[in-house]
């Protein structure tokens, strides 16, 4: 597959990917060093194994915008217009760069969560930390294919909006900011905000997990579908996206 | 072989080409004569498939851009040096551009040897000159060795070596048998880089001839002629329709200026058949740029008059016709 190689090359070729991928992995790591770094006692065995994971958001955004920026800057720089005179068949050529940058954020997502897991493990030794349950497993390896899909996301995003600022505003309002806003809508305010996507995300990843330290509530609670339908949903809207941005690409001058 | 039939293309209310029709040849350098705003890129961005044509179509040998397996062994393209990303070093962007068609591996160092640039092949592109991006935009349109070759205005902005460089570039090119387009907006370039033209003025085609057949006929010859009898070589020449003017010139005296593209050959016979003696008989040529910006400025009046067509055809047989017909509109 010429366009993954061709996406390969040009994504490594330049600086800002690595930078967003070191920062994305050592914020989830880093942020598991504080929240078990400093237990003591009888909260140090409270500790779980969902306590390790909270700078996990947060990493995903650092990817989602890296992979916005993997198609923005070749708006920004006229790279698309080389590019396509390449490959006039743009939807293969944009499907090859999505799956290069999918597939690093899922490495990403996955270095993240086992990171963070393993420096809660050793700040909190006293704690079990072990990796037993169908569920502990889903938080963990599940990481990999939430970072992966919000980063297709993240890619359609940049080609339907073409513009760096433009992009990111919308990646990062969409899931920190609408999706938590829109429960404050009248009625039909929850339901909205159950069928959300990335609320459908971190519901694959939170069902079912001791949330302990965090409190009950901490990964949510009212949960519109079952995990593994509630990744696929998310997946749908990754796909939806996705559909329409290749479509628009393919239409739109360059 | 580049083909364009009634190419037109819409942005908004703003008609940036207007049912173009040409023909590029292979084996010549041909150039793209525009004033500003005439829709040269855009026409090369729809050559290339980037843009979508308002209406009509352009191919390559018969295909669509769009169509092209492996586009750059086809169509090697420079339509504008700056798109390179800047912390990308030369050799990386050549290298995706190299895998995209399955280009050969020295494919590569081959096109930045021949472009020069070697020695700064893994320096970011974001340093280089205006002059070196040139010639990395010119490596990356040679990189699959294509038949099809555009460049946009490849010597804006360029010292006179880059520009000499450049110039004997696309004859090598030219002489190798493929087919070059090249844009400019100054016919003084194009009339020593260029063998055929394509001329061009807000989006409309005015003229596609050879380039010293557009030469003879915009630079707007005059004939100067001194003889005795000057009164009836102006009458003989006004029954043929041409436009005379008799002016005193010091030292000469009476002086018939013969207005129009036509021949020295026309009025000597002319003159012969009718027993006139000839003193003298000049062919006097304006200036290039001026004559240029007339005729850019022509299609723009014409637009108004819808006598375009009557600028534009130049396939009509004698070029002495054609030109008479914006003159006497004068
Ligand atoms: N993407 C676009 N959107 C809107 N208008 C455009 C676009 N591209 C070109 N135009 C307009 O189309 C016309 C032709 O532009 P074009 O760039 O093709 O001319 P050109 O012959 O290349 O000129 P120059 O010699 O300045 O490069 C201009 O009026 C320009 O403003
Ligand atoms: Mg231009």
């Amino acid at each position: 597959m010429s366009v993954i190689t061709v996406e390969r090359i040009k994504l490594f070729s330049t600086r800002s990917p690595w930078w967003c991928m070191i920062v994305a992995a050592v914020l989830t790591v880093g942020f598991a060093a504080l929240t078990t770094g400093f237990l003591k006692g009888a909260d140090e065995q409270q500790a779980t194994i969902f306590i390790t994971q909270p700078g996990a958001q947060l990493s995903q955004m650092v990817m989602m915008v890296m992979a916005a920026l993997a198609v923005t800057t070749e708006y920004r720089f006229g790279t698309i217009r080389t590019s396509f005179q390449a490959v006039p068949q743009r939807a293969a050529l944009l499907l090859g760069k999505t799956a290069v940058v999918a597939f690093l954020s899922g490495v990403i997502g996955l270095i993240a969560s086992f990171g963070a897991w393993g420096v809660g493990s050793l700040f909190a030794s006293n704690a079990d930390l072990s990796i037993n349950t169908g569920a502990e497993w889903r938080l963990l390896a599940g990481q990999g294919l939430v970072f992966a899909i919000s980063a297709v996301i993240a890619v359609a995003v940049g080609i339907l909006i073409r513009q760096s600022a433009g992009a990111i505003a919308i990646l990062i309002l969409w899931p920190l900011l609408v999706e938590n806003l829109v429960n404050l809508i009248p009625k039909v305010g929850d339901d909205l905000a159950r069928w959300a996507p990335f609320a459908n995300g971190s519901s694959f990843l939170n069902q079912g997990q001791d949330f302990g330290l965090a409190g009950a509530g901490a990964g949510g609670s009212d949960f519109a579908l079952s995990p593994w339908w509630a990744l696929l949903y998310f997946a749908g809207w990754a796909a939806a996206l996705m559909a329409i941005a290749l479509f628009s690409a393919s239409k739109r001058d360059a | 072989m580049i083909e364009a039939t009634g190419l037109t293309k819409r942005y908004g209310a703003t008609v940036a080409v207007d049912n173009l029709s040409f023909e590029v040849k292979p084996g010549r350098v041909t150039g793209f004569l525009g004033p500003n705003g005439a829709g040269k890129s855009t026409t090369m961005r729809m050559i290339l498939g980037l843009d979508t044509p308002t209406s009509g179509q352009v191919t390559i040998d018969g295909q669509r851009y769009r169509d092209l397996h492996q586009p750059l062994t086809k169509v090697g393209a420079l339509l504008d040096a700056k798109w390179v990303h800047p912390n990308r070093s030369a050799r990386a962007h050549l290298a995706w551009m190299a895998a995209s068609n399955k280009l050969p591996k020295d494919s590569v160092d081959k096109a930045l040897e021949m472009v020069g640039l070697t020695a700064v092949a893994n320096k970011r592109a974001g340093a280089f000159s205006l002059g070196m991006s040139q010639r990395l935009g010119i490596a990356g349109a040679l990189l699959g060795d294509p038949e099809v070759l555009l460049f946009d205005e490849p010597v804006n902005g360029l010292d006179p070596e880059g520009i000499v460089w450049i110039r004997t570039f696309m004859h090598r090119l030219a002489d190798e048998g493929r087919t070059v387009l090249v844009s400019s907006h100054l016919l003084s370039e194009m009339a020593l880089t260029a063998e055929d033209l394509v001329v061009i003025g807000r989006g409309k085609l005015i003229a596609q001839s050879t380039t010293q057949e557009f030469v003879d006929r915009a630079s707007g010859t005059t004939v100067k002629v001194r003889t005795p009898q000057l009164d009836q070589l102006a009458g003989v020449l006004h029954q043929q329709q041409l436009v005379t003017r008799i002016e005193d010139v010091e030292n000469e005296g009476k002086v018939l200026f013969v207005e129009g593209d036509l021949t020295t050959d026309q009025i000597g016979e002319t003159a012969a058949a009718h027993g006139i003696v000839l003193h003298e008989l000049t062919l006097q040529r304006g200036s290039l740029e001026q004559a240029f910006m007339q005729m850019t400025g022509d299609s723009v009046e014409y637009h108004a008059h819808d006598e375009i067509a009557a600028v534009t055809q130049l396939d009509a047989p004698s070029g002495a016709e054609v030109a008479a017909g914006p003159k006497e509109d004068n």
